[in-house]
């Protein structure tokens, strides 16, 4: 693969009240839900955001509650790639079952807001910096789950 | 080689012989359960799957957390949950019980050794009944609900091993605060983390379950407790007769061993900023605050409310703060009630509101405005969390956090509690 998407940067636990407050998890649908993504911490996020841009952020991205809300108003938002240096354990299984490709990377300090990064299998390379960085890729398993486009359609083919 | 009891409830639900950590596994699962927040979510993706009801004597359905409805989408909420359930058969239906975290306990939908998973991040609490207990997505939940099947990487476990006997004044609350401080956050992701020694030996099944609940502060996966005289009384005695005991072998691996002893354990606080954001009583001790909350799936159950009443009793609370006491479940207010804690609570000058998640969940029962300071006995601060985003949080034990009130600041607990 080679996606390439300008960056958007978060910090170390990324709970997902900053993600997508509970306040909004009472609204009809995560098309409403997702103008308030990372409210919190940037409140014009929904509209600065573009889709196809690849969040990346510091330790436990994805910390707290089980609401897949969460990973869910990015995914609309359109974000295809989230770079960590790590995910909380239930956000990591929600964003692969929603078909978000998860990418565990340890140089994330070296990605900034506003970079362009390309993505291939195994590699992460900072366009803006010219570095590049290697990660452990997904597992088979995991792969194919996201490949299908999540968990979804993955269960309709495995009946 | 050897296994941990997470690792061989894993292995027998996957109906090997074996497990070891690392490896991929699909797995029966014994029980599941929905609560109302993300209920209308998993009826939905259920439906677009197109399967039937995996087992409707295995899914429980709780309404705690918009409970009485805080809007006209949650009453509409509810209404789908209702209907779904009439459809599908789902006895299992708790319409004001309670937390799910207490009320899937209490009415023995979980045994020993069983593995249940729940759409919530605190159903690692049942740790402490020695199951494995884990939270997922709607998604998933709702793949389960067609299947009763689920994939789960074998967790490596982390040992904590606590020695001797927390001091007065110093509660499982205490402890697992103190031990998120140490490990962070992100100390324990993906991990099963098991707590043994002899003073969570001595720990009433209410304080166990305080311990569990936290233990996903730290990302773990799930919570252990290993099965002792204390668990079987607590199991048998809500009418659970049969069910699989797990022991750790002589010879199992676990990843990290901390031991450390009770007796250095002193009154704790985490925040404002994250849940591991501790300090020793100590270091807050004096911090004005405008509100107290004592409830939630940490700390509602009985013996935090008898606590906190042993502590308010005879005392008012200072002026000008709000103390809300919000019971776990329905029988722990009848039991309050007839205990007369109820009675104390509002002579102190308490608000004690209905059974259910209450505050914690941010949307009612005493939402926290801009500026707003407060010491509550839940298990989560995060900025917003409970509330405005610039109102600060710092989670204590029901003990610390009516001391709090009766002072209208930070107040060590101890000095109430000795004699």
């Amino acid at each position: 693969m080679n996606d390439k998407g300008k960056i958007w940067k978060f910090g170390d636990d990324i709970d997902t009240d900053q993600i997508l407050p509970s306040q909004y998890l009472v609204l009809p649908s995560v098309i409403e839900m997702s103008e308030h993504a990372m409210e919190p911490l940037m409140p014009d996020f929904s509209e600065r955001y573009s889709a196809g841009d690849i969040i990346a952020a510091g330790k436990n991205f994805g910390c707290g509650s089980s609401r897949e809300q969460a990973p869910a108003v990015l995914k609309e938002m359109g974000v295809r790639i989230i770079i960590a240096e790590s995910f909380a354990r239930i956000f990591f299984r929600n964003a692969i079952n929603l078909g978000i490709l998860l990418i565990e990377l340890n140089n994330t300090e070296k990605i900034s807001t506003g970079d362009t990064v390309n993505v291939t299998d195994s590699e992460v390379m900072n366009l803006t910096t010219q570095k590049t960085y290697d990660f452990i890729p997904l597992t088979d398993f995991l792969k194919n789950i996201v490949a299908k486009g999540g968990l979804v359609n993955y269960l309709r083919e495995r009946v | 080689m050897g296994m941990t009891i997470t690792e061989k409830i894993i292995a027998a639900h996957a109906k090997k012989g074996h497990v070891q950590p690392g490896e991929i596994v699909d797995v029966d699962v014994d029980g599941v359960f929905v609560h109302d927040v993300f209920g209308p979510a998993v009826i939905d993706e259920f439906k677009r799957q197109n399967r039937a009801i995996w087992d409707s004597s295995k899914i429980t359905m709780v309404i705690d957390h918009e409970l009485p409805a805080v809007s006209e989408n949650a009453g509409a909420g509810y209404q789908k949950m209702v209907e779904f359930s009439k459809a599908s058969n789902i006895k299992h239906f708790y319409y004001g019980e309670g937390v799910c975290h207490q009320v899937i306990p209490e009415k023995g939908r979980v045994k020993p050794g069983e593995l249940f998973i729940g759409a919530d991040s605190h159903t690692v609490t049942y740790g402490a009944l020695t199951a494995f207990s884990t939270g997922i997505g709607t998604k998933e939940m709702a793949g389960i609900c067609g299947t009763g099947r689920i994939w789960l990487k074998v967790p490596e476990t982390i040992k904590f091993v606590i020695n001797g006997e927390l001091p007065d004044g110093v509660f499982s609350k205490d402890l697992i605060l103190y031990i998120i401080g140490k490990m962070k956050a992100d100390g324990c992701v993906y991990k099963a983390v098991e707590y043994s020694g002899t003073a969570i030996e001595k720990l009433s099944m209410d304080a166990r379950f305080t311990l569990a609940n936290m233990t996903v502060e730290m990302g773990a996966k799930n919570a252990m407790i290993g099965f002792d005289h204390t668990t079987k009384t607590w199991v048998e005695k809500r009418g659970i007769k049969e069910y699989t005991v797990y022991a750790n072998d002589p010879d199992a691996k676990f990843e990290e061993v901390h031991t450390l002893e009770a007796k250095e354990v002193v009154p704790q606080t985490a925040g404002p900023a994250g849940v591991d954001d501790v300090k020793a009583i100590e270091r807050v001790r004096g911090t004005n605050i405008h509100q107290v909350f004592v409830g939630s799936c940490t700390n509602g159950r009985l013996e935090d409310l008898e606590i906190a009443a042993k502590i308010i009793k005879g005392r008012k609370i200072a002026d000008y703060i709000k103390l809300i006491i919000t019971p776990a479940s329905k029988s722990i207010y009848l039991q309050a009630i007839e205990r007369g804690l109820i009675r104390t609570f509002i002579d102190a000058g308490a608000l004690v509101s209905g059974p259910g998640c209450g505050l914690c969940y941010g949307v009612h029962g005493g939402v926290l405005g801009k500026g707003e300071i407060a010491v509550c006995t839940n298990n989560r601060n995060f900025s917003g969390r409970l509330g405005h985003r610039d109102a600060k949080v710092y989670l204590a034990s029901p003990a610390t956090a009516v001391a709090s009130a009766i002072e209208g600041k930070i107040a060590d607990p101890r000095r109430y509690l000795r004699g």
